[in-house]
């Protein structure tokens, strides 16, 4: 497995990140050496083990399934870079 | 009569309760402080204002005989924790003007408890890194790096991620502070301070309104400069929350009672895994001189195994940024925090990010983002989460033959600011000893336990059962008693 700068250009595009055409390069040679360095998992035999998601043993609670929260557009548009009455703005994504 | 601010927790409870000095004293000697100790850059926002009213209120209370159990108690509080109507940026430049309408349920506790908050302390970027040095707002400069540590010829980090937090501690500018552990980000920076710092266990606290970082091994912590102002803390700071489906519902036992206990009879267990290749010989000799002040207690010390151990860096560093990616797919510019303008949504939202994030928070999310992708999720993302339960399952093993863990809290004293920082691996291998305990889940402390041959702090860590942060607590102070370290940093306020 070795990244090249194609990968560096689709991965970049998959989190959203605009990394310039001049640094994706330099990118994905500290990508490799990241993933070379985990690729030392391979060592580990894992037949049969089941992959540990969280430490919680514990099923997580479940709660009724009402409402309780809401009706505060004030508290939720407080940081908002644009908006327009009680609405978030972003740049027209309908032609 | 001791400086105010050189005070313990413990004691300055002691002085308000009998009327020695009041909690604006206090607080005023801890502003006082901050200030002429600005230059370490331990806070990103000083709240004093705040601070001080909290402070009259808190004397109001004890005039009527209400005081809780940190009344009075200037804290520092981690600027990874959302505090309501003061701004919290997580180190970052997407959300350098983010200011939440919402308290994180353990600063609402501290608050609850009569605490009074400094300001929002330092960290690296969304607590990524070991050094402090990913901060938008700059690194934060330790008080070990000399009398006049901002005019330093090397300028020490405070370890990382909770950087501020351990300045702050370490320099006497707040009492005791707020820390986050993902990966060691409390107790690293514990350990090349002098200050002790607890990660409990998974679920111990509540992480509602704490930014995330890594969701499945993130946890609040206190750092402070003794063991019992860790467990008063923690006392306060733990608990079940409804509101994070991932904090446990157990009895939160009493701490401080706790502290004091004997190790006679104690297995205390060494991982002969933990003696790693090239280990920094000083770090090694403290680590044996521990073991022999808990033997001299009354425990006896054991050799354990904990096979997997080298594999938990690794297994972190794929699990911790794919967890990242996620989590940090909410800074889109939309709702809160920085906006680029852009072409359209999509270059807005990339322009955003890429403009908003640091380097080597975009380093992570795109690790995380190419080992959850399509084609690379079973090779990276499954195996890591497969040897994560090989290593879970190693500590389960070790627990059968003894009560607690002694090993290094880090690989050696502090780094300089500028170093470890070429390359990004470099810099991981801080957390050496400290990781594994994040991805099983288990609580860890670290106790400073002697200075190295530089004259810098070095710290032991302790290792206990899940939910056994008491029998940790009762372990720490046997230890903090043994060792008597009084290491003191060339500077403090």
């Amino acid at each position: 497995m070795s990244i090249d700068q194609k990968t560096v250009a689709k991965i970049a595009h998959l989190s959203r990140l605009k990394i310039p055409a001049d640094e994706q390069i330099g990118v994905a040679g500290e990508l490799n050496n990241i993933l070379g360095w985990v690729a030392q998992l391979d060592e580990v035999n894992v037949d049969g083990v089941e992959p540990l998601a969280s430490v919680n043993d514990a099923a997580l609670r479940a709660r009724p399934d009402i409402v309780n929260d809401g009706g505060r557009p004030e508290d939720i548009l407080a940081n908002a870079p644009a908006k327009t009455a009680d609405f978030f703005t972003v740049p027209k994504v309908v032609e | 009569m001791t400086k105010l601010t050189d005070l313990t927790i413990s004691d300055a409870l002691d002085g308000l309760a009998a009327k020695k000095f009041s909690a604006l004293e206090l607080t005023d000697a801890h502003i006082a402080g901050m200030e002429s100790a600005r230059g370490l850059n331990a806070y990103i926002t000083e709240t004093p204002e705040l601070a001080r009213k909290q402070a009259q209120e808190s004397d109001a209370r004890r005039a009527a005989g209400n005081a809780g159990a940190l009344d009075g108690i200037p804290l520092a509080i981690k600027d990874l924790y959302c505090t309501k109507g003061v701004r919290t940026t997580a180190a970052s430049k997407i959300l350098e003007n983010f200011v939440p309408t919402y308290e994180s349920t353990v600063s609402q506790k501290l608050l609850d408890a009569g605490s009074i908050t400094l300001g929002k302390t330092n960290l690296d970027e969304f607590a990524m890194g070991s050094g402090g040095v990913t901060s938008a707002f700059g690194p934060a400069i330790s008080p070990w790096s000399g009398a006049d540590p901002v005019n330093a010829v090397r300028k020490l980090v405070p370890g990382g991620s909770s950087s501020g937090s351990s300045t702050a501690v370490a320099a006497r500018i707040a009492m005791g502070a707020t820390g986050t552990d993902t990966g060691g980000s409390i107790r690293q920076p514990a350990s090349v301070t002098g200050t002790v710092g607890i990660k409990p266990t998974y679920g111990r606290c509540s992480r509602w309104g704490i930014i995330a970082f890594a969701s499945s091994l993130d946890q609040a912590g206190p750092m402070t400069r003794s063991v019992e102002d860790s467990a008063r803390m923690l006392q306060v700071m733990a608990g079940y929350d409804v509101k994070d489906s991932t904090s446990v519902d157990v009895d939160v036992p009493d701490y401080v009672a706790a502290l004091g206990g004997s190790v006679k009879g104690m297995k205390i267990g060494l991982p002969r895994e933990y003696r790693i290749d090239g280990i920094n010989p000083e770090t090694d000799a403290l680590w044996q001189k521990g073991a022999q002040m808990l033997r001299d207690a009354g425990a006896e010390v054991i050799e354990i195994s904990l096979p997997h151990t080298k594999y938990a860096l690794p297994v972190y560093y794929i699990i911790a940024p794919a967890e990242a990616s996620s989590n940090l797919a909410r800074y889109d510019g939309v709702r809160f925090g920085l906006r680029v303008p852009g072409e359209n949504l999509n270059d807005m939202y990339a322009s955003t990010r890429f403009a908003g994030f640091g380097k080597e928070v975009r380093r992570r999310i795109m690790i995380g983002t190419y080992v959850l992708s399509s084609g690379y999720y079973d090779a990276f993302y499954r195996k890591a989460q497969r040897v994560r339960r090989l290593i879970r399952n190693d500590f389960d093993e070790a627990f059968k033959n003894c009560d607690a863990i002694l090993t290094p809290a880090a690989p050696g004293t502090a780094f300089a600011i500028g170093e470890k920082q070429d390359d990004p691996l470099q810099m991981y291998l801080e957390d050496v000893f400290t990781v594994t305990l994040n991805l099983a889940g288990l609580p860890g402390i670290c106790v400073p336990v002697g200075l190295a041959k530089n004259g810098l702090p070095m710290g032991l860590q302790l290792i206990g059962r899940a939910f056994d942060e008491a029998g940790l607590f009762t372990v720490a102070s046997v230890l903090e008693k043994a060792a008597g370290f009084e290491g003191r940093p060339a500077f403090t306020a």
